[in-house]
């Protein structure tokens, strides 16, 4: 287990810590790239998944867009993002600074949209259809049925998806340091170019904790989403 | 790059052989992953089966090892198996577990109780209720489990072009990315994408194929 000790002597060498690549700096880009791009995947495909959910209109575009999401691979979308990236700055005559972590950020942000359209449209067609009828002949509106019934009914789908979404933007921010982007994707490419393994290994294991810290906070997050929709119901159900 | 055409078909037909050489070693490592991953899920599924007290933790391991990033999974297995196809399949096979794992046990779940009281009223010892009722009555959620899953395998065979492997990501990353050139990558990522639903559209028919029972009620 010399390597092991040779790891953490890595993690131990104060150097590591400070400076513009050093590991704060390098959780704080990745956490930075990745909860942008999720957010601005969140305020497209959102909208886009309640639409199709709440009005029943465009179910094959959800299915396609599902279905489209889980063969195209990650690591291809993140490659095509280049010559876009590229094509764009052409048009725009924006090229400051080489292409840096634009591709990045639009491959992540195009990755985080299906899952979420996908959960979005299942999770409100799953909502009970006698409940709708009942808030229908209740007089609501079709924005109140939305936010008072619908989407906390949906929620916990919703947030699955958003989970799936982000464990996935995490995952290819990692990928992403290949344009340069920053991240801790960085310590294991460049790693891999200077053959210092143990600087691949670090990297390694602290993407590996971020996405498994990612995950069990969202485990967290989704249990305590639950109950606040399952009293409510029961409750409703005694009143009847 | 800005004077390129958009796509070189030039340089397409000139590498043919190499696309046919990288498209076979993609499939190569896919179906090694997949055989591995389907034996050692069958196991620890029935493992799980036999022993309840295990199904969380294989569950909640195999679902942990799934939320690794694969470019991660790598660097955590290089010092101890190098840069090689075997770091490769151990990334692989890992990811395989959690959805075939779930899939025969949810398949094995499904099956109504009845059905097993006949099987062992029929004196059926537990190995031939398991291959001749249970296996077959799952066989539909374990297909659905292996189609899901090898389309996810075929995506992440390209990521292992950063450690020299690859199949179709070497044209991603070794060509594409690194000099600069859009063409290889449509052709990667496109050519992964073929694979993908071509894997997906062969589960259809072979569930369709074994199990001719079940024709009206595909789930999952």
């Amino acid at each position: 287990m010399d390597f092991l000790a040779r790891a953490a002597a890595w993690f131990a060498d104060p150097m590591h810590w400070v400076g513009d690549d050093g590991i704060p700096i390098r959780v704080l880009e990745h956490v930075a790239l990745s909860g942008v791009s999720l957010l601005v995947g969140l305020l497209i495909a959102l909208p886009i998944g309640l639409y199709i959910g709440h009005t029943g209109r465009g179910a094959l575009v959800a299915v396609s867009v599902s279905n489209i999401g889980r063969a195209v691979p990650s690591f291809g979308v993140l490659g095509m993002a280049l010559p876009l990236t590229l094509w764009l700055q052409q048009q725009l005559d924006f090229r400051a600074g080489g292409v840096g972590v634009l591709p990045t950020f639009i491959a992540l942000a195009l990755l985080a949209i299906p899952p979420i359209v996908t959960n979005a449209y299942t999770g409100l067609r799953e909502v009970d259809r006698d409940l709708v009828e009942a808030a229908r002949g209740m007089g609501m509106t079709g924005g109140q049925l939305l936010r008072g019934v619908e989407l906390p009914l949906a929620m916990p789908i919703i947030l699955a998806g958003l989970r799936t979404s982000t464990v996935q933007v995490i995952a290819t921010a990692t990928l992403g340091a290949v344009f340069g982007a920053g991240g801790l994707g960085r310590y294991i490419i460049d790693g891999l170019a200077t053959r210092e393994y143990e600087q691949v290994f670090a990297g390694a294991v602290m993407v590996g904790l971020l996405s498994i810290l990612t995950e069990l906070a969202f485990l967290w997050f989704q249990r305590r989403a639950q109950p606040v929709i399952e009293p409510r119901r029961q409750t409703g159900a005694a009143a009847a | 790059m800005p004077d390129q055409p958009f796509l070189r078909l030039d340089w397409i037909v000139d590498n043919l052989d190499e696309i046919g050489f990288r498209t076979l070693q993609h499939l190569e490592i896919t179906a090694i992953a997949m055989v591995i991953g389907f034996a050692l899920s069958m196991v620890l599924a029935l493992l799980a089966r036999r022993w309840r007290v295990l199904r969380g933790p294989t569950i909640g391991i195999s679902g942990m090892l799934y939320a690794i990033p694969s470019l991660a999974a790598f660097g955590l297995l290089i010092p101890f198996t190098g840069l090689s196809l075997l770091t490769a399949e151990i990334a692989m096979v890992s990811y395989t577990l959690l959805i075939l794992i779930r899939n025969i046990l949810a398949g094995l779940d499904g099956i109504a109780p009845e059905v097993l009281e006949a099987a062992d009223g029929m004196g059926l010892t537990a190995g031939q209720r398991l291959r001749r009722v249970e296996l077959p009555l799952a066989l539909p959620v374990i297909i659905a489990g292996l189609r899901i899953a090898t389309v996810t395998t075929i995506g992440l065979v390209t990521v292992t072009s950063f450690i020299g492997e690859g199949g179709l990501g070497y044209f991603i990353l070794n060509v594409g990315i690194s000099r600069f050139f859009p063409t290889a990558i449509y052709v990667g990522a496109l050519l992964s994408v073929a694979l993908a639903v071509a894997a997906d559209l062969l589960f259809v028919w072979l569930q369709r194929a074994l199990t001719p029972w079940s024709r009206a009620r595909i789930t999952v």
